[in-house]
């Protein structure tokens, strides 16, 4: 268990028109290789604020982001984000360009190469029937099961994803979820989950960073959360107990 | 022990009910071939046409004037014999050339424009001010000052030809590229694209429906541009264009020439609006189910 990812001391503040606003203040957390390390906190804690800025989409104003000793300065390849929107994929491409695409231009395959990976990762998210279909043809699932694809493929460092099921109908969000520990199971890779979803969190990560909003600070840190079970009851008392630590603070803002 | 109860339906169930009803529940038909001609625009469209061109023959032949309006097959005549003296094929041709050489032109430099407004503050407001002032200004009201600087020719032409695409192209261009949603931008910068290629490959798709939209406006304002200014002069460059035999055919009274020429500007127009524009469509919009 190492190291992945530093993150020490990060202030975000970004500028309205009006003002200067503190989205974070000094958050401090280490993400390791294979964690499923999920941030969750009501609106306004400023997790997709922090997630960008592990992007390098934001620049903090303290502290640093240190992704395997680099310090992260601009937008890469070794981070791949899954965003929540749908229209994360390039419409002018089909399901199978959109995943050979990053390979070819950040990662410098051939496109036989690149072709041969793609395939196999859409075979992973079961979209082997669908790889010569444009985007639009695709329900708001399968477009994330692109995205996830698109971003596993890459064989990044850590995968980035930012509320990623959140748009989708609460039947197929379930059967996304399974999806996605499926997909950990057998590649183990690095993942950051940004969530406002207690229940998600429970179910997604291993570790959960609890965020308190205006501005942004840690809270608590979970971890070892892979270890209660749904069947048991340990999960429920455990959604309990979050749920009391995030909405405990008097005069909260929702 | 209190439970909620599961009462399943098999599907073999379903299907014997289907059987019994089979033709009342098909859940497709085939629709008449009356029905698929009707449902089908450009058989549509046709009918019309061949309507409004009965409605032109009737009317002319009632009114019996060549010199107002000719009939429909006098007009379709003196194409015919136009087209083959070849006197109406190279006047187009000398149109569509000069008209190319305009738009190319213009093309490229809407391109530069807006390169240089993406990138920087001033060029953005130099485009926003220049657009504003220019676009609303009717190219051919710049002929006689073009006529100064340039002389008769295809000089002059090509100029008011610039000044009627550039501005559409630059303009629709320029916000097709702040139009391009937050995430997309995200997504190119993610893969590390930056500069030219972060413009090539994620910006001018993700724009196109708007470049596009662009491209055929510009087209438009050029080919009446053209049209207009070659009423104005045409016999000094060289053999002069579609709207030159126009004109010179006014002045000799032969109107049914007049109309076949009216009618060459009118079918160039609809073919590269139909098949040019409406191919690159189909190829690009429609399949990626994008809409601007």
């Amino acid at each position: 268990m190492s190291t992945l990812l530093d993150v020490s001391a990060v202030t975000l503040r970004y500028k309205t028109p009006s003002s200067l606003v503190t989205a974070t203040e000094r958050v401090s957390f280490s993400v390791n290789s294979s964690d499923r390390f999920v941030l969750l906190g009501p609106s306004g804690c400023g997790k997709s604020t922090l997630l960008k800025a592990v992007g390098g989409y934001h620049k903090p104003s303290e502290g640093s982001i240190r992704i395997k000793g680099r310090e992260v300065t601009e937008p890469g390849a070794d981070r791949m984000m899954v965003f929540q929107e749908f229209d994360q994929l390039l419409p002018w491409k089909t399901v199978l360009e959109n995943v050979m695409f990053p390979l070819c231009v950040a990662r410098n395959m051939s496109k036989a190469e690149a072709r041969e990976r793609a395939r196999a990762y859409l075979d992973k998210v079961r979209l082997t029937k669908f790889i010569d279909s444009y985007t639009h043809t695709l329900s708001g699932g399968m477009k994330q099961r692109v995205a996830i694809a698109r971003g596993m493929a890459m064989e990044p460092d850590i995968l980035l994803m930012d509320e990623p099921f959140a748009a989708l109908d609460a039947l197929t969000r379930r059967q996304m979820q399974d999806e996605l520990l499926q997909l950990w199971e057998g590649t183990r890779f690095t993942v950051m989950f940004v969530t406002h979803s207690i229940a998600e969190a429970i179910k997604i990560g291993n570790r959960i960073l609890l965020l308190s909003p205006h501005p942004g600070r840690v809270k608590a840190e979970v971890s070892d959360v892979d270890q209660v079970s749904a069947t048991d009851g340990s999960a429920a008392q455990l959604e309990r107990q979050i749920h009391d630590l995030l909405f405990a603070e008097p005069g909260h803002r929702e | 022990m209190s439970q909620a109860r599961i009462l399943m339906h098999t599907v073999a169930d379903a299907a014997s009910h289907t059987d019994n009803h089979a033709a009342e529940s098909a859940v497709e038909r085939q629709l008449s071939l009356a029905e698929r001609l009707w449902g089908n625009g450009a058989v549509r469209k046709t009918l019309l046409i061949l309507v409004l061109a009965l409605l032109w023959q009737v009317y002319a032949t009632i009114l019996d004037n060549a010199l107002l309006f000719p009939t429909l097959t006098d007009t379709l005549t003196t194409m015919m014999e136009r087209i083959e003296d070849g006197t109406l094929p190279a006047r187009a041709l000398t149109s569509v050339k000069v008209l190319l050489m305009g738009y190319v032109a213009g093309i490229l430099l809407a391109a530069a424009l807006t390169m240089v407004a993406i990138n920087t503050q001033v060029g953005t407001d130099f485009l926003e001010t220049m657009t504003a002032m220019f676009n609303p200004l009717p190219a051919i009201a710049l002929l006689p000052l073009a006529l100064i600087w340039f002389g008769l020719g295809n000089g002059s032409l090509v100029f008011v030809l610039i000044h009627s695409v550039l501005w559409a192209v630059a303009l629709n261009t320029h916000s097709g590229f702040l139009g391009v949603s937050r995430t997309l931008r995200m997504v190119g910068r993610n893969y590390g694209l930056k500069g030219f290629r972060y413009v090539a490959m994620i910006l001018i798709p993700a724009a196109f429906p708007s470049i596009l939209t662009g491209l055929k406006i510009g087209w438009a304002f050029a080919w009446r541009t053209l049209i207009a200014a070659e009423l104005v002069f045409g016999v000094s460059s060289g053999q002069g264009g579609l709207g030159w035999f126009i004109f010179e055919n006014r002045n000799l009274l032969d109107i049914p020439a007049v109309f076949a020429g009216l009618l060459t500007v009118i079918i160039i127009g609809l073919i590269v609006e139909n098949l040019v524009f409406r191919t690159i469509e189909r190829r690009t919009l429609q399949r990626w189910g994008v809409h601007n």
